[in-house]
């Protein structure tokens, strides 16, 4: 790591430091961080972070909520991307149900993921933008993350937390509405997105900026336990969408972007590739949507899918079964199951220990933000204060899902 | 990325003969191999899965806590989730422990990532773990007196006054 | 109305048109919407209301909000303050990230125990008059969020002004937040801030 790092002229192990107090709440760290830095002037001796200023205790609160109500909680992880989480949930909970739904179910969450996926490092990249002095680009892109938002409004009535889909499937089909906004929102990001990459990405300055800022080695990363982009930015393909692929993701033909030097700029042309393979995907699902009859939009789980409202009403059994999951009164079976998704920031993995109850017996969230933000202190370690708060903005570090 | 190359069989057999009577036992919950190991031997059993040449294990995924009040001898347990990049295995070393003597030796000498996992999993369970530099409370403020996520403590603090428990079936 | 008031009327709504086209793209002319003025007394050359009037629609129309984002609602208020809902319509553009030059405290997000004394440090220094807008769920009450971690509402730390409902609020009603606080601005005595109800609330929160 130290070689990747300028090394502040004439650092002298006896001399005074200043303090300074970075954070919880500072308006160039996007989110709630604290870090406390030893400063020879410019530049940071050491640094210590602290964290849990939004700890919301979302293990223990899950211990206490039946599977269906534990979706919401999930989509306030990481927050840029609640849809991942979401579908992440209901996959984990698929695997202990030993449930398969069908194809088009697959498909339609691999587009729900992969829009998920091109909001988040929307959000990231523009941010880096942002923290680099270039505010256009951010106002800019973020009309188009409406556009995203108002895809999932309408698919599940709402922008943010999105608590899109159900255990087995989803609650509706993808109207046409949903396929025209889809259809038009392929049609007009290519070409602004394109037009923020021609901001950024060959602009000197920003490359001045970027190149050898906040780096860091694989070996390093590996260790620290990065995963998703900034362990490819660092220089190795893992992915979890290739490595154990969920939702049917070996269908669709896509590529692993990895960058050499971990630096801001390779973690921002990795994000910004993977916007490109994303929308590559999206097309490729978009065409099989299409090409698939309608109507097969969840798995026969009659213990887990709540039964359409129509039928609530007027059959007896479709009432019962409403019942008792609304009530949370279905068992589930016994087991423990590791599952993991490829989330915005990396290998978010759902470890589940079910001992037959209606609640999870234990339910651990592996964050990637929390896992690989140790490591920020000791990135920074020897830069300047404003490359610290580009490194950090870079590494994507999303309060929600640092703290759980 | 090569395909798998390893089996489960090849792992629990090697460990075994490098750690005699040391798996305690060994299941595949959903296709994940899962060993039991007692907490002495359990950093030693990850240091040579990590740095044996044919496994490589060289990722630790995840680290987090368990508690189960009714094992009574075991009631803690620290589980660890390890992953061989090269080889796409994962692997689940399970490790359990009396309440009463909440104490583990520590994963940061083998992965820097261990750090804050086995703070935050202090945090919750109160499990202490042996040569960690900086074990201190993580996600909850310094001066709390318990640990949350043992299940004899709940989940409200019954500050909330807009809720009516007879609304509520509590 | 006199007929001097009715002549500088008229010279604004023709500034009003001509300003409106210049701005607009397509063919469809917005008419830039004015404040509309305090009630008072006009007559020829002056214009009398009273101090409170004039002061409140100022302040109202010139909030500097310091966001205190902290978790979903902040990504919300991001889309708020972006080009497609623009709080810059209301007065608010220029976003004061310092508490002392802060009119609007805007709390957005979980505010968990460990955050409380934080947000109580802030709220202390930012300088009278200031307003508080609780913003979403959990910052209104602890939303979902009854657990051991989380404070139950900010009103437990430091008085609220204007609650949005919301998990999180949409970008409109963050909006109408504020304009709730516009009104409440507008309405203000100026002698508010002396009075001993206020001290008594504030006292109650252990504010001195």
């Amino acid at each position: 790591m130290d070689t990747l790092q300028t090394t502040p002229p004439g650092l002298q192990e006896e001399k005074q430091y200043n303090t300074l107090n970075l954070g919880p709440t500072h308006p160039a760290t996007h989110g709630i961080f604290q870090n406390v830095l030893q400063m020879d002037g410019e530049y940071i001796v050491s640094g210590e972070a602290t964290i849990g200023y939004i700890h919301r205790a979302f293990e223990k609160l899950a211990e206490h909520r039946p599977f269906y109500q534990i979706t919401p909680i999930t989509d306030r992880l990481n927050y840029c991307s609640s849809p991942i989480n979401n579908i992440g949930w209901q996959l984990t909970v698929e695997k202990l149900l030993d449930v398969q739904p069908p194809k088009r179910v697959d498909y339609m969450r691999v587009i729900i993921m992969e829009l998920a996926r091109i909001t988040d490092h929307l959000i990231c990249n523009s941010v880096v933008g942002v923290d680099t002095g270039a505010l256009t680009g951010f106002v800019y892109v973020f009309q188009q993350r409406e556009h995203v938002y108002e895809i999932y409004e309408a698919i599940c009535g709402s922008r943010l937390t999105t608590n899109i889909g159900r255990i087995g499937g989803f609650e509706r089909d993808f109207d046409d509405n949903v396929m025209r906004r889809i259809r038009k929102f392929l049609d007009e990001f290519p070409k602004v997105w394109k037009e923020f990459e021609g901001l950024l990405s060959r602009n000197r300055i920003f490359m001045d900026r970027t190149i050898g800022v906040g780096g860091i080695s694989v070996e390093d990363a590996l260790d620290y336990g990065f995963t998703g982009p900034n362990l490819r930015a660092a220089g190795l393909d893992y992915d979890v969408r290739v490595m154990n692929p969920y939702s049917s993701y070996q269908d669709f033909d896509f590529i692993i972007p990895i960058g050499q030097s971990g630096d801001v700029y390779d973690r921002f042309c990795v994000r910004n590739e993977e916007i490109w393979q994303s929308l590559s995907i999206l097309e490729q699902a978009y065409a099989k949507l299409q090409q698939m009859p309608k109507g097969d939009y969840f798995a026969h789980v009659p213990e887990f899918y709540l039964p359409p409202k129509q039928d609530v009403y007027t059959k007896m059994e479709a009432l019962i079964w409403h019942f008792k999951i609304v009530m949370g009164e279905v068992d589930v079976p016994k087991g423990e199951v590791y599952h993991a998704v490829e989330g915005g920031n990396g290998e978010l993995g759902f470890y589940l220990i079910s001992d037959g109850g209606r609640q999870p017996y234990r339910l651990h969230f592996r964050r990637p933000c929390f896992i690989y933000y140790q490591a920020f202190p000791e990135m920074i370690k020897g830069s300047m204060l404003s490359d610290a708060i580009l490194t950090m903005s870079s590494m994507n570090v999303i309060a929600g899902e640092l703290d759980a | 990325m090569t395909a798998t190359d390893i089996t489960h069989e090849s792992i629990v057999e090697r460990l075994s003969a490098q750690f005699p009577g040391k798996i305690l036992s060994h299941d595949e919950p959903f296709g994940l191999l899962s060993l039991n190991v007692p907490r002495e031997d359990v950093i030693d059993i990850i240091k040579w899965l990590k740095e044996d040449a044919a496994f490589q294990f060289i990722f630790m995924t995840d680290l987090c806590g368990v508690h189960f009040p009714e094992q009574s001898g075991q009631e803690l347990g620290v589980i660890y989730h390890l992953h061989s990049l090269v080889h796409n295995v994962r692997l689940r070393l399970r490790t359990f422990f009396p309440a009463n003597d909440p104490v583990v030796p520590t994963a940061t000498t083998v992965f820097k990532a261990a750090n804050w996992m086995e703070r935050e999993t202090f945090d919750f369970f109160g499990i202490r773990f042996i040569g960690h530099p900086d074990l201190r409370r993580i996600l909850n403020v310094d001066d709390m007196d318990y640990h949350p996520l043992l299940k004899q403590y709940p989940l409200e603090d019954g500050t909330r006054t807009d809720k009516d428990d007879k609304y509520f079936g509590r | 109305m006199g007929k001097r008031a009715d002549v500088i009327q008229k010279q604004v709504e023709l500034c009003v048109i001509h300003h409106s086209q210049l701005i607009t793209h397509n063919s469809t002319i917005m008419a830039v919407k004015l404040v509309e003025g305090p009630e008072g007394h006009t007559g020829q050359g002056f214009f009398a209301t009273s101090f409170d009037k004039a002061i409140g629609l100022a302040r109202a129309n010139s909030i500097w909000p310091l966001p205190f984002a902290t978790s979903c609602c902040g990504i919300e208020f991001m889309a708020t303050m972006g080009a497609h809902y623009d709080l810059a319509r209301f007065g608010s553009e220029r976003l004061s990230f310092s508490p002392r030059q802060a009119d609007l405290l805007m709390v957005m997000g979980t505010i968990a125990k460990k955050m409380g004394p934080v947000l109580k440090q802030v709220y202390l220094q930012m300088a009278e008059p200031r307003w508080v807008l609780s913003v979403g769920a959990c910052a209104s009450s602890g939303g979902i969020f009854d657990t051991y971690s989380v404070l139950q509402g900010i009103d437990k730390v430091i008085p609220v002004d204007v609650y949005v409902p919301g998990c999180p609020p949409t970008p409109e009603a963050i909006i109408d937040g504020v304009m709730k606080i516009q009104e409440l601005i507008k309405n203000e005595s100026l002698r508010r801030r002396n009075s001993d109800e206020y001290q008594q609330l504030l006292n109650s929160y252990g504010i001195e």
